[in-house]
């Protein structure tokens, strides 16, 4: 397999004398859907924090495209190419969909705007996605369903042309229809050939669009598996016992940190 | 001057903008842009946003023309030329305050100290202009300067020491009326009340431009509309993006020009009485003399018209504008897409502050002098309602430096009207119960159509 947009290797985190990452490897690659899952207090949002450097990394290496980078701010993961698509959505609501697609970084000729040039590429990332639901760009975000709003959100990191994207929860307060169009769309933004992380607590969803699964259990890497290796029931397993069969941890590993 | 300091770092972060991904061509924008139509389409969806609570000004308009329709029918001098003229001024101290308070509103917080604030930019100009002799220019730039100091340290206290707002602006509104007191007790000259004799100071408010004047400022400002609407359709047609229909733009700027061709032809014409002669005393002998026509528009007009068009230019078209709708939209979003809050946190006090300053100067200039009232009692109160009235929101995110200039002509309306109609004891007292309740409409209103958005945004 081709070399990986992002690598982290021994990857350890703690608050105070909560270790809450104990050397995790994680790795995502260009066109393909990373799942990450793992039960409640596993440590996914804590290493996704590390990963969009809102946390720094207590010790381990980060890779990204093959060369070590040090991530200490948001900001260095964004000009990294690291987007982080948060579950509570970053949108404002009084601000229209290009507006907020070029939140913090607008378009701009001397002191003025250039309304022109964000409107056409935030048309454009949308319609790279196939996206059909929404009907003006200029529409108020306050006026979108929950799935546009991710839509919205994740066609951001399209604008952007990011390298890793990570999807935190993309569908969990979405309905059964607007679940199946982000999920399509998560497929879509991995086809562009972006490295797509998505962290999901629904195994349909997993299942369903995942070309790998990485399983956090109690802070440790249980298992890092392929989509055809393995089925909902193992999946199951793996997040609530961190093994399953010959997979995942030792079994007195897997129960040390209980 | 803040626009510059709270633009965050010189080049945005990530790839060029100005060249955008390679995947935007024409048809994929057709595929996300709304159906094109004419006026009819424009209006319908006017009437659809209106509909789902985003009413803006539309409410305080309406209000604004019931009141002087009631006001001119119960008592008919309330129409006449002279009083015409006086809504616009005695509106105008209100109007820059509020202006200043529609950006810190923006962001959901609120400046309580903005009245005081104007009081003690006063008594600091009253004071080195009568008292220390300073020029004209010298002595309103030090009240600016003041309002811009002002700005800075509640901003400062607000953004960086994290007291809220309301707390810390309640605080600094007591302790500005102390400042004030200091500087009219304090000090070469009068004490207690400060009479301002530069002319210049004085006739800021009073004065009125000659009416040449005001026909070629209407000029400039239909065709300065004019030009920017039509460039901006031009542009975006020609770069294949929906624009209003030509037709709509025409529309606009034909109400445009009539509208200001009505006030500037009544505020031209002779509005000091009668315009008979009268005898006055000249060098021990009486002479007759025809009294000097009172005409034009007054200069507060201008002044207003000028920060309208600075500030929503800056807030429509900068980046800097952008990020104060943003912060007040949602400070977590505007916080992670990398714009410094903080920074435009303070800013929006600063403005507050300044254009607080020149309400304070305005005040003054009223007057004709600056005591320990300047700027107290229902100033910053009259100054939030009229912000409120003209469709700001007090939630944050909402709110154009236009509410603000409609606002308070509602607001001067019923105060103006109210005088005339309510004479005796009470006058005083139906005024402010009146005021109150429009305020509290426009909360209402506000309230309201905030919670019709937010059902709406979920559909």
């Amino acid at each position: 397999m081709a070399e990986p947009a992002l690598s982290l290797r021994a990857i350890t985190k703690s608050f105070g004398p909560v270790e809450v990452l104990r050397s995790v490897d994680f790795d995502a690659y260009a066109g393909q859907v990373t799942a990450l899952v793992g039960d409640n207090g596993a440590g996914k949002s804590t290493l996704i924090k590390c990963i969009g450097g809102t946390y720094t990394i207590d010790s381990g290496q980060f890779f990204f495209e093959g060369r070590e980078a040090h991530v200490h701010s948001p900001r260095q993961a964004s000009e990294l190419g690291i987007e982080i698509v948060y579950q509570d959505l970053a949108l404002c609501d009084n601000l229209d969909i290009v507006q907020n697609m070029f939140l913090g970084r607008e378009s701009h000729t001397g002191p003025v705007l250039d309304e022109i040039a964000m409107e056409k590429a935030a048309a454009g990332a949308l319609a790279s996605l196939h996206v059909r639901t929404v009907k003006s760009v200029r529409q108020r975000v306050s006026s979108l369903s929950g799935g546009q709003r991710q839509t919205v959100a994740i066609a951001k990191s399209v604008l952007w042309q990011s390298k890793v994207v990570i999807l935190d929860e993309p569908t969990a307060a979405l309905g059964v229809a607007q679940t199946a169009q982000v999920l399509e769309l998560v497929r879509r933004l991995a086809d562009q050939g972006i490295a797509v992380v998505l962290i999901s607590h629904n195994m349909n969803d997993v299942l369903q669009v995942a070309d790998r699964i990485a399983v956090l259990y109690l802070g440790q890497m249980a298992a890092i598996v392929d989509r055809k290796e393995v089925d909902q029931q193992q999946l199951v397993e793996l997040i609530t016992t961190g093994r399953t069969g010959t997979t995942g941890l030792p079994a007195s590993s897997a129960t040390a940190g209980v | 001057m803040t626009t510059s300091s709270v633009t965050p770092e010189s080049s945005p972060a990530g790839p060029d903008p100005d060249a955008p991904p390679a995947h935007g061509d024409l048809a994929a924008v057709a595929a996300t842009a709304p159906i094109e139509g004419g006026i009819g389409d424009y209006f319908r969806t006017y009437v659809q946003r209106v509909r789902s609570g985003d009413m803006g000004s539309l409410p305080a308009v309406a209000g604004l023309i019931v009141l002087v329709i009631v006001f001119w029918i119960l008592h008919p001098t309330f129409g006449s030329l002279a009083n015409f003229s006086d809504l616009l001024k005695q509106a105008s101290p209100t109007i820059f305050i509020a202006m200043g308070l529609v950006f810190v509103l923006l962001l959901g917080e609120i400046d309580l100290a903005a009245g005081t604030a104007a009081g003690v930019c006063a008594a600091l100009m009253a004071r080195l202009s009568v008292g220390y002799g300073w020029p004209w220019p010298a002595a309103i730039g030090a009240a600016l300067v003041a309002g811009l100091v002002i700005g800075l340290f509640t901003g400062w206290l607000c953004a960086k020491v994290r007291i809220p707002s309301f707390v810390v602006t309640l605080a600094l509104f007591l302790a500005f009326q102390g400042v004030e007191l200091f500087f009219v007790l304090n000090g070469k000259g009068a004490h207690g009340n400060i009479s301002i004799t530069d002319n210049v100071i004085t006739d800021l408010y009073n004065g009125q431009m000659e009416p040449w004047l005001g026909w070629l400022l209407l000029v400039i400002a239909v065709v300065g509309y004019a030009l920017v609407k039509l460039q901006q359709v031009t542009s975006r047609s020609r770069a294949g993006l929906i624009a209003e229909p030509v037709s709509l733009v025409v529309l606009k700027v034909i109400a445009l020009a009539v509208l200001l061709a009505v006030a500037v032809y009544l505020l031209n014409r002779n509005r000091g009485g009668t315009g008979g002669t009268q005898l006055i005393n000249q060098g021990g002998k009486l002479v007759m003399v025809r009294p000097p026509a009172l005409q034009g528009v007054p200069w507060v007009v201008l002044m207003i018209g000028f920060f309208f068009t600075i500030w929503t230019f800056v807030l429509t078209r900068t980046r800097y504008g952008r990020h104060v709708y943003a912060v007040g939209g949602n400070t977590e979003a505007a916080r992670r897409a990398g714009i410094r809050t903080d920074r435009i946190r303070i800013s929006v006090f600063v403005i507050s502050s300044f254009m607080a300053a020149i309400g304070g100067v305005l005040i003054a200039s009223n007057t004709h002098s600056v005591d320990a009232n300047t700027g107290g009692g229902n100033t910053l109160l009259l100054a939030v309602g009229a912000a409120v009235i003209g469709g700001t929101s007090l939630f944050g995110g909402r709110g154009r430096p236009a509410d603000a200039i409609i606002g308070g002509l509602v607001v001067a309306v019923i105060a103006n009207g109210m005088a005339d109609l309510v004479q005796g004891n009470n006058r005083d007292s139906i005024q402010y119960i009146v005021t109150g309740a429009v305020l509290l409409l426009a909360a209402a209103v506000d309230a309201l159509s905030r919670r019709r958005a937010g059902a709406a945004g979920l559909g």
